[in-house]
């Protein structure tokens, strides 16, 4: 399989702190990869480089073939990579199908003037657009919560919003931070069912940061685990859960393979 | 603990009361009750002055006797308690007047404002016991509204506000309603003879019982009406919708007629002002850009459209163009400004964003004034002799006439803003709003987004201050100051951010009430001030809020209609 993200030696520092050091990482093609790591790794500050949202100070993102470094964070979602967030950010005054109609965005080609006269283009493209978010709706398992502002769906629900407005512009890859934080048992074996039928369904490659372990264990092909910034392993769940420094990195939170918050 | 509960309810009674004093104190001090006196309310009986005194009692009553858990009695007693307490603030007031010469101070206190406060009594001692005794009724009655069933409450409240609504805008009905002589006739009976102001008594009656009926009626009636009206097939209420659509329009095309030259003068205001909050609801309702130098754009389009039109004085561009000519001109300056704006400012949030703005529209009012452009601009002369719309032959210089291009105007910024809201564009200016960040890394180019909502709401301003040159015919750069900005941002505000109605609603509100009420305008800002920290902690989203647009359940009629027209 070919890699869809390399990443090469990347640096971010925040002043004197370096959040991200030398990291790379590659991640294959339809696989679901994994990035865990204690609280403050830099797990999420690592994501924040690969979706635009910061700048790193050295190395290289190579997306699909195409270096995507430097790039703004929508012309990176242009190129198919999305995301949702750790802590939830919805567009949270608007019903969930005008978060997946925002969505589809960078998918649409409307401006002023098309809506304005109300060209047929414009009308077939709003249709269309209003029927994927219908079908996206069923698929996220929200078919009748479509007219609720997203503000007022239950927490579960808007995580899963979160995945379909990330899925409306059919990314080629999708960046999940913590989807399963706050979750009770049941919700989140029905997450990790989803995560994984979305890779098996859609071919999205997924890389996934994740603090439950029966959740990263249980999914991911292949984890790489971060500490204070730096890669300290990679391999297979299997490898991971052997694993000296690992285990080193979690100590006092209790054993690795058990640890779960 | 008991104890400590009991005394505590009169002694907020008594600090409502005395804050409560306090305010009817101040509104007369700075002159509101002096000026509002020369309007009745109830012709001869009551003015809008003592209608001001005694809406604040009535309010700290109100207020007093909410005291949520509390025995009926109790919240009685406290309202009481709060309304006699404001009475016997304005007693001691008044006294005090009698012995020190207060306005050498308070220019304001005047022998007039005495004879308001004691109800015009002569006699000291009985003014001073029936400024207490009408406390305590008022308040009386306020807290036991309070206490009344929401049927009462509704009743009484809508019966309230209609006769005081009546009684503010009789120049407005009764200037409407000249043409028709059966009608003057009944006005005549409810208001009283011409030139008296305010409702009859009897008039306040029959409107009180006329209100009291229709809640009725719709309280027994109004569920079961409006589920028929629900039920209805399909056409019979496209049908419906269209008559009452037809009946607005028609109502809107002969209103210059009805209204006569002065009235539709106010609404010409009304609708330059809708104008510019409909372009600044796009920038600030829609986009989430919070813009407080929108005049700017207001006087670019006067200006170009004084430029390129005049005929009078000694001007650079001697271009003489007519009206519609210069007119898309005035909008693409805008536009451009709008544009020349945007680009600094694209990483700037927030209140940044809102104090450049704000010295963005100082910079273009105080650049036409300036010398060093007077040449052009004309300096605080402004420009003269700016050219009239004409169609076909016909000058459009009356307010009755131009009354047309500016409901023409509002119609197109109408239509231009509702259909971006729900378009591709509209979205990402709502995603802009809510999360600029996340609206970003869902592909949305923040750069293009923004600018074109500067632009759109550039072009709205434009076009009104384009139309606002050519009805006054000149133009000046003291029109253009901030207070304009304010004005039309406490438009939207009101109204309701991002709502469409809302703007209308605002814009007859906040531009409409204040020309219609000469008394109020000099308490503008005061009235406004309070109107805004009322609706900021009672109803922040707006009298009209924006609505929410269901698409699911309605799925069938939305795609018929994006498929058919």
């Amino acid at each position: 399989m070919a890699n869809i993200l390399t990443a090469e030696t990347v640096t971010k520092r925040f002043g004197g702190l370096t959040a991200v050091n030398t990291l790379s990482i590659e991640i294959p093609e339809r696989s679901i990869y994994s990035v865990i790591g204690p609280n403050g790794a830099g797990k999420t500050t690592f994501f924040n480089c690969i979706t635009g949202f910061y700048k790193p100070e050295e190395g290289d993102i190579v997306f699909n073939g195409r270096s995507i470094l430097g790039l703004s964070s929508d012309q990176i979602n242009i190129r198919g990579i999305s995301r949702t967030y750790q802590n939830i950010r919805l567009f949270s005054n608007l019903t969930a199908i005008e978060n997946l109609l925002v969505g589809q965005h960078p998918l649409m080609k409307a401006t002023l003037f098309g809506p304005i006269f109300g060209t047929a283009a414009t009308k077939r493209e709003e249709k269309a657009a209003l029927e994927e978010s219908l079908r996206l709706l069923n698929f996220i398992g929200l078919a009748k919560k479509g007219d609720l502002l997203a503000r007022n769906l239950p927490y579960g629900d808007q995580r899963r919003l979160e995945i379909g407005r990330a899925l409306a512009s059919k990314p080629k890859m999708l960046l999940l931070d913590e989807p399963t934080a706050g979750m009770n048992p049941n919700e989140t074996e029905e997450m990790t069912k989803f995560i994984r039928h979305l890779r098996d369904e859609l071919g999205i490659t997924i890389l996934l940061i994740e603090h439950d372990m029966r959740v990263v264990m249980g999914i991911s092909e292949k984890i790489t685990v971060l500490d204070y910034g730096e890669k300290i392993a990679e391999g297979t769940p299997k490898d991971i859960q052997g694993n000296q420094r690992v285990i080193e990195a979690y100590l006092g939170r209790g054993t690795a393979g058990q640890v779960n918050h | 603990m008991e104890q400590e509960n009991t005394t505590s309810w009169w002694l907020t009674a008594i600090q409502l009361g005395l804050i409560g004093g306090v305010v009817a104190i101040l509104a007369s001090l700075i002159g509101m009750v002096e000026s509002f006196h020369a309007r009745d309310i109830i012709a001869g009986q009551i003015s809008m002055g003592e209608t001001l005194l005694l809406l604040i009692m009535i309010g700290f009553a109100y207020s007093s006797s909410r005291n949520e858990q509390s025995p009926i009695s109790t919240r009685v007693t406290s309202g009481v308690i709060t309304g006699v307490t404001i009475s016997l603030t304005i007693v001691l007031f008044v006294m005090l007047g009698a012995v020190v010469n207060l306005r050498s101070i308070f220019v304001n206190a005047s022998p007039t404002l005495y004879k308001i406060l004691t109800l015009e009594i002569s006699n000291t001692a009985l003014a001073y016991v029936a400024i207490v005794v009408v406390g305590a009724i008022v308040s009386l009655a306020a807290s036991l509204v309070h206490g009344a069933t929401p049927f009462w409450k509704r009743v009484i409240s809508s019966g309230f506000f209609i006769v005081l609504l009546l009684a503010l805008l009789q120049d407005l009905i009764r200037i409407t309603l000249t043409p028709f002589p059966f009608i003057t006739e009944v006005l005549s009976w409810m208001f009283g003879r011409r030139g008296q102001e305010g409702l009859s008594i009897l008039g306040a009656i029959v409107v009180f019982l006329i209100v009291a009926g229709v809640i009725y009626n719709d309280a027994k009636h109004g569920a079961a009406r409006r589920a028929r009206r629900e039920a209805l097939p399909e056409a019979t209420k496209r049908t419906r919708r269209w008559v009452s659509w037809g009946l607005l329009g028609v109502f809107l095309l002969i209103w210059p007629r009805i209204a006569g030259p002065v009235l539709s003068d106010v609404t010409n205001s009304v609708g330059l002002y809708i104008l510019m909050g409909l372009g600044l609801n796009i920038v600030v309702g829609y986009a989430g850009l919070l813009d407080l130098g929108y005049v700017a754009f207001y006087a670019l389009g006067a200006f170009t459209m004084g430029v390129l039109t005049t005929t009078g004085g000694e001007i650079f561009f001697d271009v003489r163009w007519t009206f519609w000519e210069a007119l898309p001109f005035a909008v693409i300056v805008a536009v451009l400004a709008g544009i020349m704006l945007g680009i600094p400012v694209l990483k700037i949030r927030g209140d940044y964003l809102a104090i450049i703005t704000l010295g963005f529209g100082e910079i273009i009012r105080i650049m036409f004034l300036s010398d060093f452009l007077k040449p052009y601009f004309g300096g605080s002369f402004g420009i003269v002799s700016i050219a009239s719309p004409t169609i076909g032959g016909i000058v459009l210089d009356s307010s009755q006439t131009l009354y047309y291009v500016i409901l023409a105007a509002c119609f197109v910024a109408l239509f231009v803003a509702h259909r971006l809201r729900d378009s591709r564009i509209g979205r990402a200016w709502k995603a802009i709003r809510e999360d600029e960040d996340v609206a970003q890394a869902m592909g949305i180019n923040l750069t293009a987004t923004k600018l074109l909502a500067f632009a759109t709401g550039a072009a709205f301003g434009g076009l009104s201050g384009a139309i606002f040159a050519a009805k006054l015919s000149t133009v000046y750069p003291h029109s253009f100051t901030l207070i304009t900005s304010i004005n039309v941002l406490a438009l939207i505000i009101v109204g309701g951010m991002g709502s469409l109605p809302g703007v209308i609603v605002g814009g007859l509100l906040l531009a409409g009430l204040p020309e219609l009420l000469r008394e109020f305008s000099e308490y503008r800002l005061l009235i406004f001030g309070i109107l805004l920290i009322v609706m900021m902690l009672n109803k922040p989203e707006g009298f009209l809020p924006e609505a929410v647009h269901k698409r699911e359940f309605h799925e069938d009629e939305n795609l018929s209609h994006a498929a058919g027209g």
